[in-house]
């Protein structure tokens, strides 16, 4: 067995009561382990901003909350080097439930009990990691924001501001107006999670619909001539592949 | 309001209600009127001929009548087929007598088939015209909805609340009591039978009670505006119109938001109608599913079914806001 070092839990929800409901569980818990409340937080982007420094290594994390649901915070939270175990929390919901079962994922029924909470504390060091993929099934809707660990802080990018993936040979790299970021995951991932937003201009090039100004013919290093995606507020061009052309008829914007 | 009065479609209708002796008396004359003018030449022999036809049939109808009043609890608590069949029964024999002791005296007005005929015919077109209407009226035929609606009360608002009772109970003992109070409130009128028209101040005062749960959960994010000074208390509405609606109102407009959202309540009396007018903050983007429309096909459905067209349930959605418009006709409570 590993030294036992405190609990440090972090408090998610969007409900004070919730919260309150339980604090008050888990100091009744610290009577009979170490633990220690690491922190609260009213939703999931303050929860992630939160995390680094609280040196939480468990989060109560509620399902249903606005703008980003745990399920998606629970995810974000897996691009740190050391992610904390989540317990999830939830008032209702049978459908998703049954599927928590089946991946073996930790979660508490609310109003929750003293006995429940205690059990799955003193279990979260034996469960093993929540796995990306296990969580991307549990959460049918696409995620609000992609996420890339910045120096050990969980930076998010709002999907909304991102305006074209670009697969390189081992990452894609994901352009807003401003940055541009690397993130591991695959394009053909990217493009089934945020279709209809996204279109696929080239064999390794997602680009967002609302970013486009318009196309444009260049001419090849060969001397052919293709189409090129003129973006707004970005100057850098993007290749149409030949067989991604249908796409500029489609969209209809020629410059 | 006669909603209630013979609402079960396969069984007889009580035959002491006035509202329904007046409905055979109409519809009889009716047919006796149309007879008569089938047999007239003109309008002269048409009055004749429905004063010899009314001298005829009226004794019939009216000691049947008189027959079906006395025999009401028997024949209810007969099945329906043999009701009708012991109805037939009746009104047979009702016209054989009055043949015998008082028309058979009159004229020479043909033979007692021809009387039985004729009743036999009234008495059909009768039972299945109340029949029909029973079905038309009928509540039985919405009540699966209507329990849908009651079991629609989301799982997840019960669960919620009793975990925030749960969270006062330890800091604030006696609030923990007032909400505990208000959602016993609310569960009693949501598993009560809620087929009558209750007054709008109970259905108000209701929302209230829910609202003040909601409140509990989503504090400050949950602003709600009351605009009922000229609000009619005394109006009668179904129940449970108010309270569902402003229950959405939470679930879609406010709790997917982290910023506080109004709900703005508006009830007034405009004329013989009232006017209630009912707005959320709506974002179409991170819409959640399911619940909302039901709720409102089943409140359309109750609107229709207590004030027929003088009702109306309308929706507009905006870029940024949910509304639902109701207009009812304006009907009192009585005073009590």
């Amino acid at each position: 067995m590993t030294a036992k070092l405190p609990l440090r839990v972090l408090i998610v929800d969007d409900e004070a009561p919730a919260r309150n409901r339980v604090r008050d569980l888990l100091s009744d818990c610290a009577l009979k382990m170490p633990l220690e409340i690491a922190g609260e937080a009213q939703n999931g982007k303050r929860a992630l901003a939160m995390l680094p420094e609280c040196e939480a290594n468990v989060v109560l994390l509620d399902i249903r909350m606005p703008e980003m649901d745990g399920l998606e915070v629970a995810q974000h939270l897996q691009t740190l080097d050391a992610p904390p175990a989540v317990i999830f929390t939830t008032a209702y919901d049978a459908y998703a439930l049954k599927a928590f079962e089946v991946h073996a994922v930790d979660y508490l029924l609310k109003p929750i009990r003293l006995g429940r909470l205690f059990e799955a504390l003193s279990h979260v060091r034996a469960v093993t990691p929540l796995r990306v993929d296990v969580l991307r099934k549990l959460k049918r809707e696409a995620r609000t924001h992609l996420s890339v660990n910045e120096r050990g802080r969980i930076h998010l990018i709002p999907v909304a501001e991102i305006a074209f993936f670009k697969a390189e040979v081992k990452y894609v790299t994901v352009r807003t107006a401003e940055r541009e970021f690397l993130t591991e995951e695959s394009l053909a991932r990217l493009e089934q999670e945020f279709l209809g937003r996204f279109v696929r201009v080239h064999r390794n090039c997602l680009v967002a619909r609302e970013a486009i100004e318009g196309f444009e013919r260049a001419t090849g290093d060969d001397g052919d001539g293709h189409w090129v995606v003129v973006m707004k507020n970005i100057a850098e061009k993007l290749a149409v592949s030949r067989r991604q052309q249908q796409i500029v008829r489609e969209l209809g914007k020629l410059l | 309001m006669s909603i209630n009065q013979n609402a079960n479609a396969g069984a007889l209708p009580n035959f002491r209600n006035l509202g329904i002796l007046l409905r055979i008396l109409v519809i009889v004359s009716g047919m006796c009127l149309a007879a008569a003018l089938v047999n007239a030449a003109g309008p002269r022999a048409w009055v004749e001929q429905l004063i010899d036809l009314s001298a005829q049939v009226q004794p019939i109808l009216l000691a049947s009548l008189l027959v079906l009043a006395v025999a009401n609890t028997w024949l209810h608590r007969m099945r329906y087929p043999y009701a009708i069949a012991v109805l037939i029964a009746i009104e047979l024999a009702v016209t054989s007598v009055v043949y015998w002791f008082g028309l058979g005296a009159f004229r020479g007005v043909g033979v007692l088939g021809r009387y039985w005929v004729f009743t036999l015919l009234v008495t059909c077109v009768l039972v299945g015209y109340f029949d029909l209407r029973g079905r038309a009226l009928s509540p039985a035929l919405s009540e699966a909805r209507l329990q849908a609606l009651q079991a629609r009360i989301r799982p997840h608002f019960l669960f919620n609340s009793i975990n925030a009772v749960l969270s006062l109970i330890r800091q604030d003992p006696r609030r923990a009591e007032h909400v505990l109070e208000d959602l016993s409130d609310l569960f009693r009128v949501l598993m009560a039978d809620n087929r009558q028209l209750g007054p709008i101040a109970g259905e108000i005062e209701l929302t209230k009670q829910y609202l003040r749960i909601e409140q509990l959960r989503l504090g400050e994010r949950l602003q709600v505006e009351w605009d009922i000074t000229d609000a009619p208390s005394d109006a009668l509405i179904p129940p449970l119109v108010l309270q569902p609606l402003v229950e959405n109102a939470v679930y879609h407009g406010i709790e997917p938001r982290s910023d506080p959202g109004v709900i703005s309540i508006r009830i007034h009396r405009d004329r013989d109608q009232v006017q209630i007018l009912l707005c959320n903050p709506y974002r179409q983007e991170g819409e959640r599913h399911g619940g909302n429309r039901m709720a409102l096909a089943n409140i359309r459905e109750r609107l229709a079914l207590h004030f027929d067209a003088e009702a109306s349930i309308r929706t507009t959605v905006t870029a940024d806001s949910y509304r639902v418009h109701i207009v009812l006709p304006y009907l009192k409570a009585p005073a009590r």
